[in-house]
């Protein structure tokens, strides 16, 4: 009891516990620093990440959504709004395609549940809205994204497809 | 006789800009140096993006500050609020001017220098006391009462763990006390004084409110403490009187203890002939850049002490240590020990 108090005295007045701490510390300071300088370099992403939504195409240039309105019923968020009316051709299509990026909660159950594989979930993480509105994903920005992106989504699509 | 008189005071003028603007700069990359130092310590790289490797970044902090609105709450005095970062601020440029940088650098050589330092480093607390009760706000408030108490406590450790200083220098004279500890590494007071050095440079850290003692700031209990009320320019005079008197406590703490501008080298037979050009101003600003480090150390390795362990380390630790210490020392002095007394 005596020597268990008179070790805590000399510990305590030699600072021994906070000269460990300072050890510690120094030695991190000089150890390999684990900052990933994000514009110059990114993390590693899997071909599964879900970011921005896109609206793919056929090669031929015809768009895939035939408003089966699937997706729409899916949502949990109640992010996706179709209207639908038939093309002159007589074919399903819809007539607006909108996203609430607000609303969204990127679940991915849009993209699974899509028959023609038209709405997906790109691995875009980086994108800022600076108005009032543009949250709202329009048709044709679905589909722009899906233009630009093309070779990438399926490039993911194709890595992932024999886990599915 | 006028003119002569206006020019010593022209001369006094240049004398002291020529402490100050240095001491502004060197405030400036402080900062800089702290968040690189602390991100290095948690395994992070620190700002690397203002200018090549980031060395522009104290300037930009400090344009953004400046450029920032002054923010008045309308509950507060004003007239006291915009008066507490002055009185925070004065007292800590006020004591660089007893500071001897060399043998014969020093703006004033006063006879009290080390009394007049613990009178300008007290003063501070009334800028810290003044801005929590003039800003109307618990926050600022609580900030305000944790910082007096903790310097009314610390100051007494302080103050005695300086009486050996003095006792062993024999002198209020900060040149005097320097040139007491001449000789060699060893005959510097941190060898005898050991405990009074480690007490005051903890009291000194206690003093400046730097973490593990920034009670009076508190980040994640009170939220900013005494300036949570202050923006822009106003919180940026508190920043530089926080930051001059860490400054000042290093090299205070390289003058008392670990002989100011004297050689580490001397009475070294070959190396002390081999570094005799160095200036003495570049050993006592090295020896200060050790205990800046220190201080940033500190910072990224311990937690906030809480406030009643705060007070139990400064009365019952500190000042019976301290007291106890003294007497030795004043035994020595009496027996004249070794090449100290």
């Amino acid at each position: 009891m005596v020597l268990k108090r008179l070790k805590h005295f000399i510990k305590s007045f030699t600072l021994w516990e906070l000269l460990k701490g300072l050890r510690l510390t120094g030695r991190v300071l000089f150890d390999k620093k684990s900052t990933i300088q994000f514009p110059d370099e990114t993390t590693p992403q899997s071909a599964r990440f879900r970011g921005v939504h896109a609206l793919r195409r056929y090669e031929n240039g015809e768009e895939r959504c035939i408003a089966c309105k699937l997706c729409e019923a899916v949502c949990p968020a109640l992010a996706i709004t179709i209207d639908s009316d038939q093309r002159e051709d007589g074919s399903r299509r819809t007539t607006r395609y909108d996203i609430d990026l607000f609303k969204c909660i990127y679940c991915g159950m849009c993209e699974e549940s899509c028959p023609v594989d038209a709405i997906v979930e790109t691995g875009i993480a980086n994108y800022h809205f600076e108005e009032r509105g543009e949250n709202i994903m329009t048709k044709e920005k679905l589909l722009a994204i899906g233009d630009r992106y093309e070779k990438q989504i399926a490039a993911d699509r194709k890595q992932d497809a024999p886990y599915r | 006789m006028i003119t002569e008189q206006l020019f010593t005071l022209a001369w006094i003028l240049v004398k002291i800009l020529a402490i100050l603007l240095p001491l502004v700069v060197v405030i400036a990359y402080t900062t800089f140096f702290e968040r690189k130092v602390i991100g290095y310590m948690q395994v992070r790289i620190g700002p690397n993006r203002v200018g090549p490797r980031g060395f522009l970044q104290p300037w930009a902090d400090v344009f953004k500050l400046l450029l920032k609105e002054i923010i008045v709450p309308s509950a507060s005095n004003r007239f006291l609020f915009l008066l507490a970062p002055i009185l925070a601020l004065a007292p800590a440029l006020a004591a660089w001017a007893v500071i001897p940088f060399d043998q014969q650098l020093v703006l004033a050589n006063v006879n009290a220098g080390l009394l007049f330092l613990l009178a300008m480093t007290s003063l501070g607390v009334y800028g810290i006391v003044i801005a929590g009760w003039a800003s109307n706000s618990k926050y600022a408030f609580l900030g305000a009462l944790r910082s007096s108490a903790q310097i009314i406590s610390y100051e007494i450790a302080m103050g005695i763990a300086l009486i050996g200083v003095l006792m062993a220098a024999g002198s209020l004279n900060l040149t005097e006390i320097v040139m007491a500890q001449s000789g060699n590494l060893l005959s510097w007071y941190w060898l005898p004084l050991f405990p009074l050095f480690v007490v005051y440079w903890i009291a000194g850290v206690a003093e400046t409110n730097r973490l593990p003692f920034d009670l009076a700031e508190g980040e994640s209990e009170i939220v900013a403490g005494f300036h949570v009320e202050y923006a822009g320019g106003a919180f940026a005079l508190f920043f530089l009187a926080e930051y001059a008197n860490m400054i000042l406590i290093s090299v205070l703490t390289a003058l008392l203890f670990f002989g100011g501008w004297l050689s580490p080298f001397q009475g070294i037979p070959v190396l002390e002939e081999a570094f005799a050009w160095v200036p003495g101003i570049a050993w006592l600003l090295l020896k200060s850049a050790c205990f800046m480090f220190m201080y940033l150390w500190l910072r990224a390795t311990f937690p906030r002490y809480r406030y009643d362990q705060v007070m139990r380390l400064g009365w019952k630790v500190f000042i019976p240590l301290t007291t106890f210490w003294i007497i030795l020392v004043a035994v020595a002095v009496r027996l004249g020990v070794g090449p100290w007394f």
